[in-house]
């Protein structure tokens, strides 16, 4: 086993635990050392060369592709009406760094005896369904004569999520300011104190009470249980990691969603990093395409070594290169070099753009070596 | 509400905070300062319960897909 250890700083782990299995058991120690002494060398011959411009390689392996992506976005087959983003508009949402998704989307798993299928799962996914107040009334209207918003519940939804008009009133009433609001008969009202209220601020009033938050996870807005293998778990429209992970039925190890945004900040930059290849990887695998993995790992790595994950546009990563000219010849160039101009900035011209713009050979490959002399006195 | 144990997370590679004398050796292994490595912020839920100070240095141990594991570092930033 010792002869593992010892080439443990010099091979990856998975060529090793490889040998491992491949060689017969009683092995003599010479010989285990010919075959990874030989694995070392074909190991390091089949290591990418120092100057090797693996950014380009990655660009293209990345770009030619994604030309032949779809372009639309694909509906779950004959379940409720759920769709994903999917194709070339979701990678370039992802390598845009995007803050916003187009459908934000969470794969919840639960714990073991949540999973089994039973009724619990749709209590529980009704549980986990945002609901905002335009989803439990029937009828909002509004009074003119005494600057009033007459609100309907309807009882059939309030009774499927098991809430009560007191609940409604009592969060009503927290989250609206400037409005009296109490019960009149089978009604809510929200009177407004000030006499001055127009016709207009009633109406924004109207647009604004329909989406207080009611019950369940805030930003979830549907909610589907689905067979995976042998267990249950739940897919959801809509995305709130913070809050699902906190829930007492639900396994916090496995639970994910595709807003790369959230999971830096719940759970860090590393497993940001992880979700991007994921998910880029997942939607190159869904088109049949076939693209290696280091590349997209590449392009995760350089979004995610600020310590913030920054997409590849001007105002991520392109925004913290050190040279002028390198920013310029991205995208809006005069804005770049006036700025530069006005405060004195400095290009020293070491890597690969500004070297090109000025007709000067690119530290890759063979440009990289410099020669240097001792001069002699 | 539950406490959530975030470095049990699946997407969650182990973060070790690495003692001063390791931090060295591995900045003269590869010959670099630790502004040159890919940095950490402070306050990365990931790193909290390390208790790390600015300057502090992460070893990241991920799974990866191509090498079975491999290591990374990351240096801590304010922010």
């Amino acid at each position: 086993m010792s002869m593992y250890t010892e080439y443990s700083t010099k091979l990856p782990k998975k060529i090793i635990d490889e040998v491992k299995e491949s060689v017969p058991e009683n092995i003599s120690d010479s010989k285990l050392k010919k075959v990874l002494d030989e694995c070392v060398r074909e190991f390091e011959n089949s290591q990418v060369e120092a100057g090797e411009a693996v950014g380009l390689v990655s660009a293209e392996s990345i770009g030619e592709p994604g030309t032949q992506m779809t372009l639309n976005t694909f509906h779950f087959a004959g379940v409720a009406e759920m769709n994903v983003t999917m194709g070339l508009p979701r990678i370039i949402e992802i390598l845009d760094g995007r803050k916003s998704l187009t459908t934000p989307m969470m794969e919840i798993y639960l714990k073991k005896p949540y999973n089994k299928g039973d009724n619990n799962i749709r209590k529980l996914a009704l549980a986990i369904k945002g609901n905002r107040l335009r989803d439990i009334v029937s009828e909002i209207s509004i009074d003119i004569a005494d600057n009033s918003l007459k609100i309907v519940l309807s009882k059939d939804k309030m009774r499927e999520i098991e809430l009560t008009e007191a609940t409604v009133l009592k969060t009503l009433q927290k989250s609206v300011k400037n409005y009296n609001v109490k019960m009149e008969g089978v009604e809510i009202s929200l009177k407004a104190k000030s006499k001055e209220t127009t016709l207009n601020d009633l109406y924004k009033m109207k647009e604004k009470v329909k989406t207080v938050h009611m019950s369940g996870v805030k930003g979830v807005t549907q909610v589907l249980p689905v067979k995976r293998d042998d267990e249950y778990i739940i897919i959801t429209a809509g995305s709130n990691l913070k809050d699902i992970l906190e829930m007492e039925e639900v396994d916090a190890t496995r639970t994910t969603t595709n807003d790369i945004f959230e999971i830096e900040g719940v759970l860090g930059i590393e497993a940001a990093r992880k979700a991007i290849i994921d998910e880029v990887f997942k939607v190159i695998e869904s088109q049949g395409l076939n693209v290696d993995v280091r590349h997209i790992m590449l392009v995760a790595d350089t979004m995610c070594t600020s310590g913030v994950v920054r997409g590849i546009t001007r105002y991520g990563i392109v925004s913290q290169k050190s040279s002028v000219l390198a920013r310029a010849s991205f995208e809006t160039p005069i804005k770049h070099i006036i700025q530069a101009s006005l405060i004195g900035e400095v290009d020293n011209l070491n890597s690969v753009v500004e070297n090109v713009m000025i007709n000067q050979p690119v530290p890759i490959g063979t440009g990289l070596p410099k020669l240097r002399i001792k001069r002699q006195k | 509400m539950v406490e959530v144990d975030i470095t049990k997370h699946i997407l969650v590679p182990k973060h070790t905070k690495l003692s001063d004398k390791e931090k060295k050796e591995v900045l003269e292994s590869y010959n670099v300062t630790l502004d040159d490595l890919p940095r950490i912020r402070i306050s990365d839920p990931a790193i909290k319960h390390l208790h790390p100070k600015v300057g502090d240095m992460i070893k990241v141990l991920r799974k990866s897909p191509t090498a079975g594991e491999s290591v990374f570092y990351r240096g801590v930033i304010d922010v």
